[in-house]
């Protein structure tokens, strides 16, 4: 099957936003932003800047006609820091210009005085301050207090998880123009075309429908681009609306770094209980989210860190409490995962450190207490069609874990300098935005009169092959060679009231609704036919292979023929469908309710190399046995598990946040934030989980987004193992990302005195 | 200022009036609209935007891959540019369907950039192997597939043009019935031929506001800056790229490439592993840029090239006009970025003399990822050994002072020594003395101190491991 999107790239002739040929007279922007994490703005100083040739026009917050408002699930984020900063990198000017370059050199000519107020950056530390994003949420099942003293074994613990940088790789960019009746259409990258829509209405005081955004893919996003894509594509359009030009926005790689917000760091409390024989009893935890400055999507990524507390466990005693932290940090945002692999590395690391205290292996506590069908998770609902044992079943088998097991002993007792360490990695991730109200699409299908067809959805591309599956979609439902399928840029005048392409739910939610659609539209060629054919109804005529089938029989008819007479017949060619998934609800007084339609499953086997005399280590490989239920597009799916697995183990390794006790990020290029590259990948393989169906998704299959990531979360503990293998005596800190510096420090710190600290 | 210029890139003979300072990526991007060639970095980290660059050499064309973003345009005079869309003709290549059918595209922002890269390697190289042709793409990152269904589309396309060529007498040829690149490969040495002929010399002129050879580190820094002044493009104004030994030295132009050095049959035979361990210097397209010069007179602390020529007691000749001097490498860093360099002036060559037979040189260097990563610490060593005394022993380290370090105390304390661990143990104590290491994003100043130790014995246990092993340090 020929993937266009994939043809096109491989040719470079995929256009993003920053291709798109410019008109004449076209303007480009450069932000200006806050050099302090915290303070009182007492003067903006645009006089110099505006001497240099070539500039505009330079906009602030007061140069605002409607609402100074970005923020999506609170209002508590300007778009221009209008008298107060709250982190380094906050928007307060942009300047537009003839060029990219007067436009960056007038940006930094803008001075601005602030009065410094005192920063914090550590969550636990805004927790004792006071400064929260939304009042604190306890999820409770079963009773944690009085299980305890049931316990054979309690072991407590703190877990520290650090941020990510999404790193897509095409930068925050948009390019507004004016249209006539003083409108405007953007192109903006951004996973949540009606986001932008809504906010630079409310920015310009427009109503929606005179703004327009339009997307045609987007160069990678994991979440980046869902709430923090706006504010750029929010300024294009201020600035081509004032100036009445086309305007172009590309925030350079180091700004992108520095203004933007990334997986949330967090700093957790455990306590778990077990009995002898390793059955978890109870679990009490408590996550502290650093969350920076302004909520963005903080409380969702908060809550899916509580649905994902116990991961792949069934717990019958669960008390687990989330706190979203205000901090002087860029405002931390969605990543892949959406706090889910926050919740998850906590419950692994206790597992990790009772088995350390009970002398076992992991392995055998993860294993007694997997999710069996009809478990209760701590927000109520019940495992349906639980894959859990089965995939950890087959991973042991199909990889043969006790050879594993014997090859590594064997390996560590002949070498020295390195030591090898394996660890499994169970998942079980809950598909549907958690805010039911948002798991709703619809779709746009055109069958035009030579037999071609387009589809339009909200559904953007960012190569996670959602155009492909919906193509497939409109082939199939219609029985046609995918060749004449289109999909549509994402466009706000042909979609409207979208959701983000977000929750790994974009194929399913836009695939249903782009089926619907199909079949409105077959059911009256279907109508057509059998009157052209002289049947007595519809329900003896299918459409195969471009063929029109009577009882069975394969007529003369044509697809092509049928669209035509359909048309001369004046049957509707055209369809728009919606479809909002049935059966979700949460409530969140009670904290419980059905919020997933479906449960992904899997389980992962992760080896790691560690050279014990520098610290270094390498991932030898992930084996995994993955739930996709029954996928109907397994090259895009291997693709989405692989390269999530990589993400989850570049943020559990070597991809390293840090941002100094000032808010300033000190690892704001490429050349101090490392993301995995072809050398760091390790043997991956897949194999499909068997027989596992899925009614809820399109074509039966699952949501593959964000899932497979999690399994990274394992390279953390094989690496730890194989410190393990060398220093058996040292007690960790359970502390990612497990860097060669972390490593080295475990290795050595505690046991040389020669080195002065 | 601005320059006459005249290359081919792709099909096309392109005439054009421009800075040679600016970068090829926006030259490509914005006069030519050949927006396949993507920013994604500017600093050489991503590969993005990589093309690849055809030097006529004898009757053939010689193509090795670059990143554009800190290529000076300038460069590219009388040169072959092939960026993605010059490798499109009509239908995919091999290496294009191979990507298409391993699903090895994603979003497809970094496509491109690995297509040419790999692209490359097949041209520029006539054994295949996959692992080869996967690690020509170390200077690429995909975000979205994890490189895994990359590494397959490499193996993929390895074994097709394996059996597609059949002919092997010419390469680019070959290559063009094999289904790698166009037609109109074949013609390029005639046309470049023609251009070099017609080519006109710029006027010779001195002052320059920046001198640039290689440029990977100054095009990260200063790109904006460049465009404001005049610069001079060493490559084509006569600084030589040659090595070569001579009276017992060898003699490295300023001007070479690591890629020279790691290609050199000299270096190879004198460091047999040298030209492995310097795949740890950045990426193949920085490697193919980045000079020997360069990298000795940008001054960082914790440049690899420059650590190496360190511990070799290495020399370097000075050039201002016609006058030369010497002045040995460990003389010329004064502090945190400051040389001994008079206005004008150029390092010419750099030279060493070569290391006698039973003496021993290894290369340690740790970064947070192994591969294109500046190291957190790194440290060169040359030994010579009588039996088991340690005769003469030259230590150097990077990342833990404001300059390059050679490590003068330790190197004098370990000569004369016995080859043993309280020797090596002692040593490790003396270099502490002689860091300062900072906290930064390479790693705490601790973490700093730890790991130099641990590499110092790493240079001990990788050259002797039958006389120290890691459980008397451990």
């Amino acid at each position: 099957m020929k993937n266009y999107d994939t043809i096109r790239h491989v040719k470079g002739e995929s256009q993003f936003v920053d291709d798109i040929l410019v008109p004449e007279g076209l303007l480009y922007a450069a932000v200006s932003c806050s050099e302090v994490a915290h303070g009182e703005i007492i003067n903006i100083d645009i006089s110099e800047a505006l001497k240099v040739e070539g500039v505009k026009i330079i906009l602030t917050a007061k140069d605002i006609p409607g609402e100074n408002q970005i923020g999506g699930i609170i209002p508590d984020e300007e778009l221009f820091a209008s008298d107060k900063v709250d982190f380094i990198g906050q928007p307060i000017a942009v300047v537009i210009a003839e060029t990219q370059l007067i436009a960056q050199e007038a940006a930094r000519k803008i001075k601005i005085d602030i009065n410094k107020l005192p920063v914090i950056t550590d969550p636990r530390e805004a927790y004792k301050a006071g400064n929260l994003i939304v009042p604190p949420r306890t999820f409770n099942l079963g009773d944690v207090e009085n299980t305890w003293e049931l316990c054979d074994h309690i072991v407590e613990g703190k877990v520290e998880s650090g941020g990510q940088e999404h790193l897509y790789l095409e930068t925050q960019g948009a390019f507004a123009y004016p249209v006539e009746g003083g409108g405007i259409k953007i192109v903006s990258s951004t996973q949540s075309p009606t986001a932008v829509q809504r906010v630079t209405a409310r920015i310009l005081n427009l109503p929606m429908h005179k703004v327009e955004v339009d997307v045609l893919r987007l160069g990678g996003a994991f979440g980046g681009k869902e709430d923090q894509a706006t504010a750029w594509a929010a300024m294009a359009g201020m600035a081509s609306y004032k100036l009445f030009k086309p305007v172009k926005l590309i925030l350079p790689r180091q700004q992108d770094m520095i203004m933007t917000g990334k997986r949330h760091p967090y700093s957790s409390d455990f306590k778990i209980g077990l009995t002898n024989d390793g059955k978890i009893l109870a679990f009490e935890t408590t996550f502290y989210q650093n969350a920076g400055a302004a909520a963005d999507l903080s409380p969702a990524v908060l809550e899916r860190t509580l649905f994902h507390c116990t991961n792949s466990y069934y717990i019958p005693n669960v008390k687990a409490t989330a706190i979203s932290c205000k901090t002087n940090l860029p405002p931390n945002t969605a990543f892949r995962g959406f706090g889910g692999p926050q919740g998850m590395f906590v419950i692994e690391s206790a597992i990790f450190k009772a088995a350390e205290q009970m002398g076992i292996d992991p392995a055998e506590i993860q294993k007694k207490n997997l999710l069996d069908e009809g478990d209760e998770f701590p927000y109520g609902q019940k495992t349906e069609k639980c894959h859990a044992k089965r995939a950890w079943n087959r991973a042991e088998d199909k990889y043969a874990v006790n050879k594993i097991k014997g090859r590594i002993k064997e390996f560590n007792l002949k070498n020295d300098i390195y030591k090898k360490g394996v660890a499994f990695m169970p998942i079980c991730f809950g598909i549907s935005f958690t805010n039911t109200s948002m798991n709703q699409a619809s779709a746009l299908v055109h069958v035009y009169t030579d037999g071609s067809i387009s589809v339009s959805t909200a559904a953007v591309e960012m190569g996670q092959g959602v155009n492909e599956k919906i193509r497939q979609v409109v082939a199939n439902s219609f029985s046609v060679n995918i060749d004449r399928v289109k999909t549509e840029t994402a466009n706000t005048s042909r979609i409207a009231n979208t959701s983000p392409t977000a929750a790994s739910s974009s194929a399913d939610l836009n695939g249903k609704a782009t089926e619907h659609a199909c079949r409105n539209i077959l059911a009256r060629l279907k109508n057509e036919a059998a009157e052209i054919l002289n049947a007595s109804s519809a329900s003896h005529i299918h459409i195969k292979d471009e063929f029109i089938y009577q009882d069975n029989i394969k007529t003369d008819l044509t697809w092509n023929e049928l669209i035509k007479i359909s048309h001369l017949k004046r049957v509707n060619l055209s369809s728009h469908a919606f479809y909002a998934t049935p059966g979700i609800h949460f409530d969140k007084e009670k904290e419980k309710g059905k919020p997933f339609a479906y449960h992904v499953y899997g389980t992962a086997i992760i080896e790691a190399t560690v050279d014990c005399l520098r610290g270094i280590y390498e991932i030898d490989s992930v084996k995994v046995i993955h739930d996709f239920g029954k996928s109907f597009s397994p090259l895009v799916d291997l693709g989405q598990a692989e390269g999530a697995i990589m993400q989850g183990l570049g943020w559990m390794t070597i991809e390293e946040v840090i941002y100094d006790e000032n808010g300033k990020l000190l690892t704001d290029a490429l050349s101090t934030y490392k993301v995995p590259d072809i050398h760091f990948t390790p043997d991956v393989q897949v194999e499909f989980l068997e027989d596992s169906e899925n009614p809820f998704g399109i074509f039966k299959s699952k949501a593959i987004g964000e899932p497979p990531l999690m399994y990274g979360i394992g390279g953390y503990f094989a690496i730890m193992n194989a410190i393990k293998e060398f220093r058996p005596d040292v007690e960790f800190n359970i502390s990612a990302p497990i860097t060669p510096e972390k490593v080295l420090l475990n290795l050595y710190s505690k046991v040389d005195e020669k080195i002065p600290i | 200022m601005k320059n006459k210029l005249k290359f081919i890139c792709n099909k096309d003979e392109i005439g054009t009036f421009v800075h040679p300072g600016l970068s090829l990526m926006d030259f490509l991007r914005n006069n030519l609209a050949l927006t396949g060639t993507k920013e994604g970095c500017r600093e050489g980290d991503c590969g993005a935007c990589t093309v690849l660059i055809g030097e006529l050499q004898g009757k053939q064309v010689q193509y090795h891959s670059v990143n554009s973003c800190l290529f000076p345009v300038g460069d590219v005079n009388g040169k072959h540019v092939v960026t993605v869309e010059g490798l499109n003709d009509g239908g995919l290549s091999v290496v294009q369907k191979a990507f298409v059918d391993e699903g090895a595209s994603q979003c497809g922002f970094c496509t491109p950039g690995f297509i040419v890269s790999l692209t490359g390697y097949f041209i520029s190289n006539k054994v295949y192997s996959a692992i080869d042709a996967a690690y020509s793409m170390d200077g690429n990152i995909c975000r979205c597939t994890g490189h895994s269904s990359i590494i397959r589309a490499a193996k993929r396309s390895t074994e097709i043009l394996a059996s597609n060529i059949t002919n092997h007498s010419d390469h680019i040829l070959s290559l063009i019935k094999g289904g790698l690149i166009p037609s109109y490969f074949s013609e390029i040495p005639s046309r470049l031929k023609i251009i070099k002929q017609q080519q006109i010399d710029e006027s010779e002129k001195n002052i320059s506001s920046y001198f640039i050879s290689g440029g990977t580190d100054l095009f990260v820094q200063k790109w904006e800056d460049i465009l404001n002044n005049d610069i001079k493009l060493l490559s084509s104004n006569g600084l030589s790229s040659s090595i070569k030994e001579e009276n017992g030295k060898c003699i490295i132009g300023a001007n070479a490439t690591v890629t020279d050095l790691i290609n050199s049959p000299i270096i190879s035979k004198i460091f047999p592993s040298l030209g492995e361990q310097l795949k740890l210097f950045g990426s193949l397209p920085i490697r193919n840029m980045a000079t020997i010069g360069g990298n000795i007179i940008n001054a960082s602390p914790i440049a690899d090239m420059t650590n190496i020529f360190l511990a070799l007691n290495s020399t370097l000749r000075l050039k201002r006009e016609n006058k030369f001097r010497e002045i040995p490498l460990r003389d010329f860093y004064k502090g945190y970025k400051s040389i001994d360099l008079l206005d004008g002036e150029l390092i010419d060559e750099i030279s060493f003399r070569i290391p006698k037979e039973g003496s021993y040189f290894n290369f340690e260097k740790v970064s947070q990822r192994t591969f294109l990563d500046i190291a957190s610490a790194n440290s060169s060593i040359y030994i010579e050994l009588d039996n088991s005394i340690i005769t003469n022993c030259s230590l150097s380290a990077g990342g833990v002072a404001p300059i390059p370090l050679y490590l003068k105390q330790t190197s004098e304390f370990l000569s004369g020594k016995e080859l043993n661990y309280s020797s090596i143990s002692e040593a490790a104590t003396i270099t502490l003395t002689e860091i300062s290491p900072i906290s930064d994003a390479r790693g705490s100043a601790e973490y700093k101190s730890i790991l130099l130790r641990q590499l110092i014995y790493a240079h001990f246990i990788k050259l002797f491991p039958d006389k120290i092993n890691i459980k008397e340090i451990a």
